[in-house]
Order: structure tokens, then sequence, then C-alpha cells
């Protein structure tokens, strides 16, 4: 592998992204050591292992993991393989272990904490030197885990930024979309959808906040609505949910410009700090005076108010707190990503936010979606679009000002400061290599 | 106007020549006007609306789609995509005011140069009105929904 130079792949304030950032396969294995290393990456919520014994698997980068409740009720985030031959322990998305993992190859066993249970016919180990392996300790766990009011995040490495560094302010959003039930709690419903994308994951955390693509690649899609509906209602005709969802995406560049970006240091951001498309819903009976009841007058009225658009977690995770849903980008390879898109219920609140919340999620993010259809077209004319020899360079440059970034800024909606946000922490993440293994 | 058993299963092979002939707005006027065309994305899914689906598209919906597939900015169209069904024979559930039938499908889409292939069975449920059947449901229900799919633009 030839050395990477960040400096050719990164221009200053992440102005222009040079394509082998998208289309390397190398940088892609550096990615994987360092920048989905060194950052909490999001693994899971705890509402899907409600009890002991629960578990999902997942994936931090491509490190294949298991999100586990262990019998003293913590969230435990192990390793998928066994220590011995390497077998993973679990392949179902998600079931109960009951008190302990059993390898299906040699039945080694394993506390829902990874600590070694029991091992057959035990004797033949003796004066092996096995006490001193790798495989005696048990499976290998995951160090750093934080349960932030039930959202599951991971660090691979031993040393880092502390979570609450790494996320500063960005954690409104998260508490946003959590304080929006009135119990202050979410539960995931159902399975997520997953797409497969032939692009870079990156192409996808980008498009979260271009706020200059909705009205043009959406045309085909959400303009159909909009063309359509108009023809038959007028300015009065009650909007059907649906139309309610897509009708904001043909919102003009000005809109988008006026309604802001917002952006934390290590990468996250997001859209829509004034207004978004998801500030005119419709009121659902019953929500807001059980709000109040919840959180008083004022508390709920603010809640109910920031309605904002993506917030994008670095490095590859986004929530729209309005909407009640998280999106998590799966790197897989340079050119390939797998997108899946969950639900979350809140709590105490009626039925029509889930109705509306699934109604959202199959129109925009499904592999079925017809906005899904628009976005992954321009993707993947990206990735190979980007083979041109003739320009190396992404350009990002739109409201570009140096020195626009440090703590928490607000800057116009339609720039792309997000994205170079994303980039300027990824170099530094990148820059971070750490060759040894996770946990123990 | 009464429907035999040949009629119904003629209705539902036809139904699927005129997608893979890419006669969408004929194939629109199938649909009552509350009909509905549902995918579910969990195998053995029962709930339509508090869970993710991969499709549940009333009338208004179905309209777009079809409208889209032809405009002139919908990119994802450039070139179309083409697709094809082999059915097994409709098994008639129920005769009465509304028919139900249970059809097994082999799909295939295709797009420049990738292809592939769903497999599962639809379920419609149809009902006899002055203009001849129409679909008041169609519900498609695939082997592998909850698998990382790639786009599927057009019609199982």
């Amino acid at each position: 592998m030839s050395e990477i130079n960040l400096d050719d792949l990164v221009k200053p304030g992440a102005s222009e992204v040079h394509r082998d950032v998208f289309l390397c396969q190398d940088v892609f294995a550096q990615e994987m050591k360092t920048v989905f290393r060194n950052t909490w990456v999001y693994v899971g919520h705890d509402s899907q292992a409600p009890n002991k014994g629960d578990f999902t698997t997942t994936a931090i980068g491509t490190q294949p993991v298991i999100m586990v409740r262990h019998t003293d009720n913590t969230i435990q985030v192990l390793l998928n393989r066994c220590p011995h031959k390497g077998v993973q322990l679990v392949n179902d998305p998600s079931g109960s272990t009951g008190r302990f993992f059993r390898c299906p190859y040699h039945a080694w066993s394993f506390k829902t904490d990874g600590s070694p249970l029991g091992i057959p016919f035990k004797k033949g180990y003796e004066d092996t030197g096995f006490d001193t392996s790798c495989a005696k300790k048990g499976m290998c766990k995951v160090a750093n885990v934080k349960n932030y009011r039930g959202f599951i995040f991971a660090r691979l490495s031993e040393e880092g930024e502390s979570f609450e560094d790494f996320f500063s302010g960005s954690l409104s959003s998260i508490d946003n979309m959590i304080d929006r039930s009135p119990e202050g709690r979410l539960e995931i419903v159902g399975p997520p959808l997953r797409y497969l994308h032939h692009c870079n994951w990156k192409m996808l955390v980008d498009n979260q906040t271009d706020t200059c693509h909705p009205m043009i690649a959406h045309e085909s899609s959400a303009g159909t609505v909009t063309k359509i509906w108009n023809a038959v209602a007028n300015e009065d005709t009650p909007k059907p949910m649906v139309v309610e969802l897509v009708l904001p995406f043909m919102s003009s560049y000005e809109t988008f410009e006026k309604m802001g970006i917002r952006t934390w240091d290590h990468g996250h951001g997001h859209t829509g700090v004034s207004w978004s498309i998801h500030s005119e819903y419709s009121d659902v009976e019953g929500y807001f005076s059980a709000m109040i009841e919840a959180y008083g007058k004022e508390r709920a009225e603010e809640i109910i108010a920031e309605t904002r658009h993506n917030t994008c977690y670095f490095p590859n995770m986004m929530v729209k707190g309005a909407i009640q849903t998280l999106r998590l980008f799966k790197p897989i390879a340079a050119d390939k990503t797998i997108v899946e898109s969950w639900i979350f219920k809140l709590v105490g609140a009626p039925d029509t936010f889930l109705k509306r919340t699934a109604m959202y999620n199959r129109i925009i993010n499904a592999p079925t979606s017809i906005v899904g259809h628009d976005d992954l077209e321009m993707y993947e004319r990206a990735q190979e679009g980007l083979k041109t020899d003739a320009n190396p360079w992404v350009n990002m440059q739109r409201h570009y000002r140096e020195d626009e970034l440090g703590g928490e800024r607000v800057h116009p909606g339609t720039s792309e400061v997000q994205m170079r946000n994303h980039y300027v922490s990824w170099a530094k993440y990148m820059g971070q290599i750490n060759e040894k293994g996770a946990g123990s | 106007m009464s429907v035999s058993e040949n009629d119904i299963i003629d209705f539902i092979y036809a139904e699927a020549a005129l997608l893979d002939e890419h006669k969408f707005g004929d194939w629109l006027e199938l649909f009552t006007d509350d009909g509905v065309y549902w995918m579910p994305l969990e195998f053995g899914q029962t709930e339509e609306h508090l869970t993710t689906s991969l499709m549940y598209e009333d009338k208004l919906l179905l309209t777009v789609r079809v409208e889209r597939l032809s405009g002139e900015r919908t990119f994802s169209q450039r070139p179309k995509s083409r697709c094809h069904h082999i059915l097994q024979r409709p098994q008639i559930l129920e005769m009465g005011e509304i028919i139900k039938t249970k059809t097994a499908f082999h799909y295939t889409e295709t797009r420049l140069d990738e292809q592939f292939f769903l497999v599962g069975w639809a379920e419609h449920v149809l009902r006899q009105t002055d203009t001849g059947l129409k679909i008041v449901r169609k519900q498609v229900n695939l082997i592998n929904p909850e698998s990382a799919h790639r786009n599927i633009q057009l019609f199982v």
C-alpha cells in the first residue's frame, strides 16, 4: 500500500476533496483503522435489547459486533468472533442468547460481558501455554461504550476524546428527538430498511446536508407529487399526510438559504436551524396537552418548535428528531455502502406520530422509494464520473470562508460548510494511526 | 354479470402482462379509487401503518409513480428499466362480492448491466364493478423483504 498523504486528499478547510477519498480502496482500509476506530460510532438503541441476554448484531466500520444486555443490565458491545477459531457466535440480526453465548462450532461459552465461561474437555489445554493466549481471555470487548439516553455509541480505540467532548452541543438533536416523547423515551419499531448503494459511504453523508439538490434531483418525485396535487387541490384543501411530507422538498433556494446550518467540532452539524421541511406538519390531537402535562407549557412549546432537519453525527449517522428517523451509512467497501433506515416510536404520544414516521421512512428511505431512486442515481453517477482523470477534485466551495469552523456556529442554509466540517474532521482522524486491536 | 374462475385467472395474468409491456397507465386503471398496493418489509408482517413497509401506495401515490416513470427529468429511468413476471397459475381463495387470489411469482427487473430477481407471492383482493374486475388491494410478499435491496423501480 502506498503512503496516503492527507494534504494531497483534502485542501485547506476542505474546500475541495480529492476523488481518491471516494474511490481508493487503500483510503477505505485506512478509514476503517482510524476514522472508525478513533471516534464514537453509533451501534444501536437500548430498546432493541430490552431484556437480559437480548442482542443485535451490527458493525463498527467493518468490525462485526454484538450489542447485548448483560446480566447486570448494562449494554455491552463485543466483537463477534469466537476467540478459538473466529466463528461468529451469533448471526441473527437480533435475538436472545440467554445467560451466555455458546459457540456453535466447539461449544466454547462466554458470559454476556464476553468473559470466558467454559471449554469442553478442558484438560487438553493443560501444559500447552494456553493460559497466556488471546483465546483464554474470552471474547474481545469494546472498552469504551456509552449509553446516552438509550443511544449506544462505542469507540474501538482505548484512547481518544471523551464521549461528551466528542459530541459537545450536537447531542441537543438527540435530546430533542427523545424529549418529543411525553415520557422522555423512544423505542425502535420494526427492522430497518436496508438499501445497497454502489458508491462511497461519504457521498450519502454529504447529501444529508446538501440543500441545493432537493428541488433538482427530486423534481421527478417530489415535483410530480406537487404537480398532481396542485391539479386537484386549492390552498384550502386539507393535505393528505403523504402530500404534507413530500411538498416541502420542492421549496426554493431562498427558503433553504434562510433555514440555516449549524456546525459543531469533530464533524457534526445540522440543517434547519430556524425552519425545516418538517416544520409545518399538522398538529395531532391530544399530543400538545400530554406534552404540557409532562414538561409545562413553556418547555413543551420549546421542544415542539425545534424542528431541525438532518443532524449528521460524525462519522456515519444521521437523525431527524422532528420525524423520529435514524439513518446509518454502513461502509462495506470504497464503492459499496448499505444504508439502514430505522424508526422510533415516541412513547406516550398518539399513534399518528408513528404512522407518519413509518410513512416518511418508506416514502423517502426505502429501496422502493422514488426519492431514494433519484438520490442513488446521483451517487452512483458520481462514483463513475470521478474516474475522469482530467479533474480529480470534488468541489465543496459554496459559501466557503476561511476560519468558518470552531465551536458552535451558524451558517447560511445553502452552504456546503457541513460537508467541509466532515472532511476537516475526517482528515484529522485519518491521521491518527494506531495498529493495536480493540479491547482485550 | 358474473365472472368465472377462468375470467379471474385471465385477469391476474393480464395485469402482469401490462406491467411487462410498460402499459403503466392501463395498469393503474385496474385499481379502484380506494385501491392499495402493499409490499411489507417483514416476512409475515400484518401491521400496515404502525411499522415500516417497502411500499404502501394508495391511488395518488401509484399515479405519482406512473407519471414519474415517463417524466423528462426522471434520471434514474435514463435509460429505462424493464421487468418480467413469471406467474404460477393463480389460486382462487374466495369467490363472492369480494374475490381473493394468491399467485406465486418470479420477477426480474433490469436496467443497464444490472439484473435482479425477486420471488414471492401476490395476494389480490378484487371487486366486480360496472367497468369490470378491479383491484381493491394487491399485497406483494417477497421471500426476502428485509434484504439489502438495490433500487426496485417498477412494480412486482
